[in-house]
């Protein structure tokens, strides 16, 4: 058994922020992820962010991986990679698959003083008939493909979803050399921000609204995409039926928060549908029902990378704090600002319903003995 | 969401699971997501339901009629990911 002060899981943008924090305020600090490289989805975003200044507007999401990762690593932040967590244990045991350089891996049991949970989320699943055909994936995964593996996943693409992530990743796909051929929306509206909107109808691809998939055909692999017009009770209207050709179908239909490892360490869960799912209940310190746990980012609710980092700056400030490298007042204005950005982060028409999710989880927070 | 389900489609694709058993689970008296889980395996294989438990939890919520808060959620056991034997063998540090 190894002691380490605080252990984060997952290096994506809460993960990276909260071991920023915590390492500048002068703790130890261990980050452990599963994947190969660091930067969680950030390393996927070849686009521009917008927002404000203070969120690095205008800069493209593998630009800001790279520079929190620097970040990290200029205040002595230690991360393993290709090194899963696969426990939590009682009284804050880690237990990791450590990767190692020789491609081996080994088990190592720590001991944390502070745990801060960053697993973020994965994609929801559509069914249909043939979904399980080779050639159906994850939005996210055909992003993974195309801008970190630099693999097509295919020549044809049938997008089903068209929130920002569907908006995105057929943008995306068309750049790799992909051809999508739909665009296909349950609701009766694009779901996405119009200026991700505009780019796919400048490029002509054909938006199918109110339609489904109702089938995805082939024998060893996707063939042929049928989709169906909706009802106003979303059942698909017999008669309307479209073939088209292709040979991926990608998934945009949201995601869910990564809660295994918050469930085997018991921590309180809430449902919210608005986040996704279940989610562990946390105080304003992201501090969870288990004292010297936090979480951030969408595993406590699926949001975007700016709110994740904020949130994750949140519980590294805490976690430093309550371990006395931040005085209270010092801290106390740090995470005042840090909620400031939040609040900014969650308003309009896009944020507001999140802001009232958040505050939904907060309220429910049980009093601390 | 089309209510009438293929049979024969899978839900659970690491244990090849399908709409039927789901439904048969559900006849037999499952009315949740550990409910299913015990009778039928879907998500005990290797992903451990990260894919197949939000459709659980929709066809739970469609054939009994009750919210997808009601329909639960799987207990999480350790290892959370794969770990294979050999890595196992060695021993914890």
């Amino acid at each position: 058994m190894v002691n380490k002060e605080i252990v984060v899981v997952g290096a994506g943008p809460a993960g990276l922020a909260a071991a920023i924090e915590a390492a500048k305020a002068g703790g130890e600090v261990l980050v452990a992820d599963l994947n190969i490289l660091p930067g969680g989805q950030l390393f996927k975003q070849i686009h521009k962010f917008f927002g404000s200044s203070a969120h690095r507007s205008g800069t493209r999401g593998i630009e800001i991986g790279r520079q929190l990762l620097a970040e990290a690593e200029k205040y002595g932040v230690e991360i393993w990679l290709n090194s899963a967590v696969i426990g939590l244990y009682d009284d804050r045991v880690v237990s990791i698959e450590k990767g190692l350089n020789s491609g081996e891996k080994e088990l190592i049991n720590i001991k944390a003083e502070k745990i801060i949970l960053a697993t973020g989320a994965s994609e929801n699943v559509v069914r249909f008939k043939g979904w399980t055909l080779p050639g159906v994936m994850g939005a996210g995964a055909a992003q993974t493909m195309i801008n970190v593996n630099r693999v097509k996943p295919g020549n044809k693409v049938v997008m089903l979803g068209s929130g920002n992530v569907g908006l995105i990743v057929s943008y995306q796909l068309m750049q790799a050399g992909c051809d999508v051929v739909a665009l296909v929306e349950a609701a009766p509206n694009i779901g996405g921000y119009g200026v991700h909107a505009s780019k796919i109808r400048r490029a002509g691809v054909p938006v199918y609204t109110r339609h489904t998939i109702i089938e995805a055909k082939g024998t060893d692999r996707v063939k042929e995409v049928i989709i169906a017009e909706l009802d106003d009770s979303w059942q698909p209207i017999a008669g309307t039926e479209k073939v088209l050709e292709a040979d991926v179908v990608t998934l945009a239909a949201g995601l869910k928060p990564i809660s295994d490892l918050a469930r085997l360490h018991d921590l309180e869960m809430v449902y919210n549908g608005v986040f996704g799912g279940w989610v562990p209940k946390h105080d304003e310190n992201m501090e969870s029902t288990q004292s010297g746990i936090y979480v951030a980012g969408d595993t406590t609710g699926v949001e975007e990378a700016n709110t994740a980092l904020e949130e994750g700056r949140l519980a590294g400030i805490a976690a430093a704090e309550s371990l006395g490298y931040i005085a209270e007042k010092d801290a106390k204005e740090r995470k005042d600002d840090t909620w400031k950005r939040l609040d900014g982060l969650r308003m309009g028409p896009f944020g507001e319903k999140r802001m009232y999710a958040k505050n939904e989880i907060l309220a429910c927070f049980p009093a601390r003995s | 969401m089309s209510k009438d389900l293929d049979d024969d489609m899978f839900v659970c694709r690491c244990e090849e699971v399908t709409v039927r058993e789901i439904r048969q689970a559900i006849a037999e008296g499952a009315r949740d997501v550990v409910g299913i889980k015990r009778r039928t395996r879907a998500g005990m294989g290797l992903c451990q339901g990260r894919t197949c438990e939000k459709m659980v939890q929709q066809i739970l919520s469609q054939e009994l009629g009750i919210s997808p808060e009601e329909t639960g959620t799987s207990s999480a056991r350790p290892p959370v990911k794969p770990v294979d034997f050999g890595t196992l063998a060695k021993g914890v540090q």
